[in-house]
This record gives structure tokens, sequence and C-alpha cells, in this order.
């Protein structure tokens, strides 16, 4: 639940969960336990090909929501159901409260629905003086701590087996063993008694299948089938988005919600409802069956271009595992009903803006969720696309508007840097590192130490570096990103060296500028735009066989960023795709194109380990090419544990986020050193910034660099 | 996968990964006095923990004592089948019926009953569900013993959409994908069998 008025407030309760050191313990154990049992359940199943046909059936199924509607109205109304529609969440609340009060209902039994959390269906029955009682071991649990879920498929995650013995201690008035196995009877005879005694069941759906009029709902526990089987009224309250066209459709999902929920090959239970079926409960012999359909937004969002994807969301709780964010902090801090990834959206659609505004600041954009959403959606670029929602809706703050400002015009950026530059050296202590940061730019950033703009940017350095050569195999123009070009010069200095060795030409628009990535992070979106037009026009893609760029971030943004954000600029657009086509990251040109060999390298062994960025691992999928690099070029490599999990930089993320950032890089640190590797390798200037600052801070011996750097030195 | 073989192969693996029990059966009948005895070898209410042993609320410990001695509800066998059934139960003392499952909401100690299909990539067992008294009797038992004719196993849950479709469109409807016992990790995580559902599952796979 999102209850902080500001972005500090916001923090300080993110500051508390850090700290609660069972909530981290059991994040820890389920995020790497996840990894491994979800590819076991997915072994030998092409899920890409899965995941992209349960897009497309769900795409076309949102398209056609209310013709769906109308079919699956007709097919149940046949066999007996009453089927409602209601507009918002206290529509769905009341309806509800006036089935109840029609049929003479008293007692209320639950299974898990997100939608009825969604509504805050209990409080409201309740405050109608209707008893209702969650029967999910997991919801139980929370709804006697009158809390909400910390995960979409476990909803109590964060609660240890001493808090729930202490619990159940209370609701049975007897002391309970601290023993899960045990702890659960309990829960099988206390809820049995109220499903004895309930005369009205309430459950969520996972699918209402328009082409029988069915209801479908996977569980574990098999409390969703008593919940439908023993009162004498059953309604089940879904989604608009749930509507699904086919029993094929349904079973396509099945595939993979529980795999990818928690490594499942299928729950329990699958229940497929159709009509009102056999109730000895009733005076009639035959159950009372609602559907009521929430729309609350949804009807908008299925119009919404770009929008309308997050409707493919299967409630698999994906996004949330491997989120290193989520990792840190738990559910009640990533989301406010819903959680995780497509939390940070849904929360902006169905629960407002107030309770979305900060929300939706804590995406460190590593791009996890994306690569296991089981719909395909986009999710850190819908994250951004709602904070600058926000901001267009709320005002820019200063310093989002001010950097936007600055981006915009190349010469005035520069222009900063190099001042920066100048008036640096008391703070640098002659270091390549900024020793004694003023205050207010140095506010919980001692973890890392950050570095110095470089003496000579590589710009001013190019024309001197450029390699001669006289029949090019290859043309390349480099793009830098202000990192390289400020920051690490001699990051792309190593790469001249390789490319001059391979016959590759060189050149370097002096017309680039940043990416345009931070902004794109802040919110700002007229700026990012602008910033993406000036350097498509500062490249001509015709003219080179390559765009080239050591960055993974810039790369990423370059590629699938700016074909998106100058998608509906018609003077842009084409050019944007003709540039994105030629972008490609450095260790991809020198393995796949250059197709370096181990004799061209002085083999020294020397114990390596990597780190794989997050925009070259998912952003562009690419992962066989620098591991192979590292071993062509003689080293030893070392795999690390998690080496495809952010380091926490983030760019902007670690500035507005210290501590969580903090926290990634130690996580990320320990890791690399426990493979005893002398050297640590990446393919990103940002995450070479905050894995060499990480080092520095806490005196280690090890040495972060760029990939690039490592081969130059043994390149014979 | 076309070869019978392996398709009992790949069953058998996969619901054993649900912790199930997976038996063969020549015949019915075997399945029936397979029933008996483990209903006779299980100690009611007791060995398997289903709670009552536990601490409880007093509303819920008097659900306990609702139930007297050891029961298999068998709904929706041939009548043929029934009385076979219900004469072995009687031969070892056990009580033994097809419907009044609502007198027994604290739970029986078998139900049993024959399922329509199998999907072997999952280990799941399709259950035509829409007779009340066999949702109950197969939730609300500590076992449940399942007999698949192994003429109704399929590879996929694909494979199952026909049956599934005939089963949703003759009048009201309840099919249930059933896939090992009840379960729960909610609680760290841990996996715990039995929350509300049975505590075993057995699969009897019938050679027909």
């Amino acid at each position: 639940m999102q209850n902080a008025h500001n972005l500090k407030e916001y923090r300080g309760e993110l500051s508390g969960a850090l700290h609660n050191e069972f909530l981290r313990e059991a994040m820890d154990k389920f995020a790497v336990a996840y990894r491994t049992a979800r590819s076991n359940a997915f072994s030998g199943i092409d899920v890409d090909g899965l995941i992209k046909d349960i897009a497309k059936s769900k795409d076309e199924a949102m398209a056609h929501m209310d013709e769906l509607l109308a079919q699956f109205t007709k097919n149940a109304e046949a066999l007996g159901v009453i089927v409602h529609v209601a507009k918002t969440a206290q529509e769905a609340n009341e309806i509800i409260a006036g089935i109840a009060e029609k049929a003479g209902v008293k007692r209320i039994i639950k299974s898990k629905s997100m939608t009825a959390e969604e509504t805050h269906l209990n409080d409201y029955l309740e405050s109608q003086g209707l008893e209702v009682t969650e029967t999910d071991l997991g919801e139980w649990i929370i709804q006697l701590r009158h809390e909400g879920p910390t995960h979409m498929v476990m909803p109590a995650i964060h609660l240890s087996r001493y808090q729930v013995a202490d619990l159940f201690s209370d609701v049975t008035g007897a002391k309970q063993e601290v023993d899960i196995q045990k702890l659960v009877k309990v829960a099988r005879r206390e809820l049995r008694r109220k499903f004895a005694e309930a005369d009205m069941g309430i459950s969520g759906g996972n699918f209402a299948v328009a082409e029988t009029g069915t209801i479908a709902i996977c569980t574990n526990e098999g409390n969703g089938r008593l919940v439908t089987t023993l009162p004498r009224v059953h309604v089940a309250l879904v989604g608009l988005d749930k509507l699904t066209t086919t029993l094929k459709d349904a079973l396509r999902v099945i595939r993979v919600l529980p795999k990818n929920a928690t490594g499942q090959a299928i729950t329990s239970y699958v229940s497929w409802m159709t009509g009102a079926g056999e109730c000895q409960a009733s005076a009639n012999g035959k159950k009372e069956m609602h559907v009521v359909f929430l729309d609350n937004g949804r009807r908008a969002l299925a119009k919404d271009p770009l929008f309308s994807q997050v409707l493919r969301c299967i409630r698999c709780g994906a996004c949330a595992n491997v989120c290193p964010v989520y990792r840190l902090v738990g559910g009640h801090q990533m989301g406010h009903i819903y959680i995780g990834a497509i939390g940070l959206i849904l929360t902006y659609f169905y629960h407002g803006r107030e309770k979305a505004k900060n929300l939706v600041q804590n995406c460190i954009n590593c791009g996890a969720c994306k690569a296991v959403c089981a719909g395909g959606i986009d999710l850190p670029r819908l994250i951004k696309e709602v904070h600058a929602r926000i901001q267009d809706e709320e005002g820019h703050p200063l310093q989002s508007t001010l950097l936007g400002k600055v981006l915009q015009s190349r010469k005035l950026f520069h222009t900063l840097l190099r001042s920066a530059k100048a008036v640096q050296r008391p703070i640098t202590g002659g270091t390549p590192f900024l020793r004694h940061l003023p205050m207010i730019f140095a506010k919980g950033q001692d973890f890392r130490a950050l570095p110095a703009i470089a003496e000579k940017p590589f710009r001013d350095r190019f024309e001197a570096l450029k390699p001669k050569v006289l029949k090019p195999k290859f043309r390349v123009a480099l793009f830098s990103g202000c990192v390289q070009d400020f920051v690490y010069p001699e990051q792309v200095e190593a790469a001249m060296k390789i490319l001059g060795k391979y016959n590759v030409d060189v050149q370097f628009p002096m017309d680039q500028s940043c990416c345009g990535l931070p902004v794109q992070m802040m919110g700002e979106r007229e700026a990012s735009k602008n910033v993406a037009a000036q350097n498509v026009n500062a490249f001509d893609p015709a003219d080179c066989d390559y765009i080239l760029t050591m960055c993974a971030s810039c790369a990423s943004h370059l590629k699938h960023g700016y074909p998106q954000i100058l998608a509906d600029d018609a003077t842009m657009s084409e050019k944007a795709r003709q540039f994105a086509d030629k972008i490609i990251d450095f260790s991809s040109f020198v393995h796949d194109v250059l197709k370096v060999q181990p004799e061209d390298f002085t083999k020294d062994g020397r114990k390596t380990t990597y780190h794989a960025p997050c925009h070259l691992c998912r952003g562009l999928g690419v992962t066989k090419a620098p591991r192979e690099l590292m071993t062509t070029g003689g080293l030893d490599y070392i795999p690390c544990e998690e080496e495809e999990v952010c380091c926490g930089f983030g760019g902007t993320f670690s500035m507005k986020f210290p501590e969580l950032s903090a926290e990634l890089l130690k996580k990320k640190l320990a890791n690399a050193e426990r493979t005893g590797a002398e050297l640590l390798l990446t393919d990103c200037p940002g995450c070479v910034m905050q894995l060499r600052g990480g080092l520095e801070a806490k005196g280690s011996s090890m040495q972060a660099r760029h990939i690039a750097e490592a081969l130059a030195e043994r390149l014979k | 996968m076309s070869d019978p073989k392996q398709l009992v192969e790949l069953f058998t693996e996969k619901a054993k990964l649900t912790s199930a029990f997976v038996s063969r059966v020549k015949s019915l009948d075997e399945a029936l006095a397979y029933t008996v005895d483990v209903c006779e070898k299980k100690e009611a209410c007791q060995l398997l923990m289903a709670g009552c042993e536990s601490e409880l609320s007093p509303p819920a410990g008097a659900l306990c004592d609702s139930k007297p001695d050891k029961i298999v509800a068998a709904p929706g066998l041939a009548p043929d089948v029934f009385a076979r059934l219900k004469e072995l139960c009687a031969s070892r003392g056990i009580h033994c019926f097809a419907e009044g499952m609502r007198k027994h909401l604290g739970g029986v100690d078998i139900g049993f009953t024959i399922a329509q299909g199998g999907i072997a990539e999952t280990g799941t067992l399709v259950l035509d569900s829409k007779s009340e008294e066999l949702r109950l009797a197969t939730m609300l038992c500590e076992v449940h013993v399942c007999v698949l004719p192994l003429s109704t196993l399929r590879e996929t849950s694909y494979e199952a959409e026909d049956l599934l479709r005939a089963l949703s469109t003759d009048g009201p409807g309840y099919v249930a994908f059933v896939t090992g016992a009840s379960r729960t990790a909610d609680i760290e995580r841990v996996l715990a069998i039995g929350v509300h559902g049975p505590l075993e599952m057995h699969i009897l796979l019938l050679e027909d």
C-alpha cells in the first residue's frame, strides 16, 4: 500500500524495508531459487514462442472486448448466470453487496482475487455488516493482519513462520507451535468451519471464456473449489481484461502462468465453471451464480495505442520475482495493490496519480521484468511513460527540467562539462575520483567514489587517434556517449587501437551528444525526443557500415528507444530506423564482425570475471560475444554468481535512490570478489563507474575495466 | 508422442513429481480392493495430521468430533461398481456412500473417483465435476483415489481441449484439472501438502 505523500517519505519507507532482515533474506532466497525453478519448468519448451502467441491472442481479445463480453454474457446467461458490468471499483462493490443483501447472505468466504484487492471489496462488504473470510492461506494471513499483499501469487511472502504462529495463536486462543506444517493444518481446520457456515462464495477469475461462458480459476490449495461449491451463492469478480476468446487461448496461458509464477508445471487445481450448476444448499437445488465484470479504466486502456498491452498481464507476478529493487524492499514498497513492474503501471491507471507518483520513479530500468513477462509487455518503457505523464500532469521538478534544458543544447552541455573539469581540481586531489564532494551533491553517495572529468575529452583527442587505414575492411561511425567522451576517454582509445589493427576506418561525428537516456528516465519526453533527433541528424547511416558504441545503455537506447521516441515524427521516423539498424555494441562488433582470434593476443591467463550490463544482455540480447572475447583475449574467465543482475547504477536512479543503489552494488561486488578474480570486466562505462567507484570506496584490489581496455592491452 | 508406453512413463514421472502415488491396476475390482486397503491402513484424522490434533478454537474443534468411523465417499460410479465397493467396505467395517457429503463437512477418509482423462506432460487428471457430491468428495477427503483409464491419457493440455469443450457445453458444467494433492507454499515458501483438500493423491492407471 502506498501512503507516502512525497518522495522523501517514500525513501523513508524504502529505508525501513531495507533494514528488515527477515524480508531481505526471504527475498534473496526466493530470487535465486525462482530463477532455477523457472528455467527448469520451461526446459524443452519454446517459451518465447508461447509468449508471442499469448501476446497476440490477448491483443486480439482486447481489441474485441465488447464483442467478447456480449458473447460471454449470452452463453453464461443461457445457463442461468447473471452477468453484471461495473464501471468503477465502487460500483462493483455495491453490486456485490446488493447481491448479498437480496439473497439474505450473512457470511462470505473468498478465494484469492487481485481484482477484489483492487476494489477493496472486503472493506466495503464489512462496512455493510457482512462477515468476509479469505480462504487462501496467504490471503487469510494478511487479512488477519489488516495488510495488503506483497506478491500477486504469494501474498504473505514478507512474513516469517514466527509471525504466523503468533497470529494463529491469537486467532485460535491457543498457543501454536512454530512449525509450518502444523500451522497449515490449523488453517485447514479453522477455515473448514468458515466454509461450512458461509452462504456466499466470492472468487476471482483467471479467464472468462467467451466461447463457452466459462469462468476458470487456477489454485493450489483447492480453496477455490470449495468457495465455488459449498455456499448457495457464487460471485466471480473478474476484470474485463480476463475475457478470453476460446478455451484454447486459456489453455495456452495456463501453460505459462504457474511456471512463470513459481516454477510449478501447473497449479494443483484448474476449475472450469460453466453456468449455474447443482447446489444442494440452495432451496431449488441450483446455484445462484453471478459474474461481475470490472471496467475501472480497462475499456479506456484497451483503446490506448501504447498502454493497451498492459491488459495482456496474466497476474503471474514474474516481473516482481526478477526485479532487483523488489528483491531489496518487498511488495509493500513496490506497488500499491498490484505489485512489481506491472504494479508500477497499473497503480496509475487503477488507483490514481497520487498513489503512483513516487512508485513509478523506483524502476532501475534493468529490463529483467520485460525479459520474463508472460505477455511480452514492454514494462520498463511503460513505467517511463507513466512517469512522463505524471510529470506532464503535475508539473516537472526543477532538477529534471534543468537537465532536460541542458541536454537539449549540446554546446551548453559540453561547455558545462568542460567548466566542471576546470574547477574540479580542489575536489579530486589530483586523483581520477571526486574526493571531497560538496555535501549538496554527496548526500548518500559515499558508497562509491565518483569519477572526475577527464583532462581532455575524447572528441578533442579523436583526430590524433584516428587510425590511418588505406583500404578499410569496414567503415564505422563512433557514438561515444557522454561518459566515455568526458570521463573515460581511455576506453574509446583502447577500442581505436583494436579497430586500427583490424583495418577499420573510424569517423567521429562531432555533433553527437548525450544519448538522452537520462532525460528519458526522468520523464522529460520533449527533451528526450529533441536529443534523439539531434543525434540521428549527426550521423549519416549511408556513409558507414556500422554505428559502433561501447556503452551498452547508449546502444540499447539508440537501437530500441530511438525508433519509438521518433515514431510519430514524420520527418525523422524513417531516418531513426535506418540509424537504429546500424547500431552495434563493441563486443558484438569485435567478436561477430571482426572475428578476432586468440593468436592476435598475448595470453596471460589473468583471473577475470564479468558483469553483464542489463542493457547488453537483455537490452540487446548479447550474451555470448563478451564472454568468448575474454577467453580469446587470453584471460582466464571465471563466471560470477548472478552475473546478469543489475549493478545498481541505473543512471539517474543511483542519484535518486542511493541507498538502494548501494545495496545492489554491495551484492554485485561480493559475488565478483567471491570468484577470486583480479579483474572485473564489463561492457558499459556506466557500470564501470559504479563498479570501480564501489571497489575504490571499499579499498578492494579488484580492478573494474571496460572489456575493450583489457583486449587492447593484450593485443599483439 | 504416439508410443503408449512412453506416454504412461511421462505421466507417471510428472505425477510423482507432485507427490502423487501412481500404481497400475488390471481391473476396476483391483482398484476397489486397493482403495479399501488404503482406507484400512490409514488412521482416521490422526496419522496424516489433518489438524484435529492441533489446538483449535472450540467451533473448529467441534467439526473433528462430527466424524464417526472411517468413510469412503464414492459418488458417480455405475450402480454395480458402487455395490461391489460398498460390499468390500462393509466386510472391513468401513462406511461407504455415494451421496450425502454435506453431512460430512468435517471430512471423509477416502474420495474414490474415475477420471475422464489424463494429461501426461503435467501428471494431471481431468475430472468431470458437475456433480456437487463428487466435487465435495474429492475436496473433503483426506486421500483421493482416482482411477485413470489409460485409453483416456493424452500428452498435452491442448489435446484435452476437445474433452474440456465437450464437458463444458452440455448444460451447466464444472470440469477440474487436478494435479497432485492440495498444496501451499504461502508460509516462507515452504511446501505443505493438504491445505484445504486431500493430503494424498493416489492415481491408479487402469489398463482398459
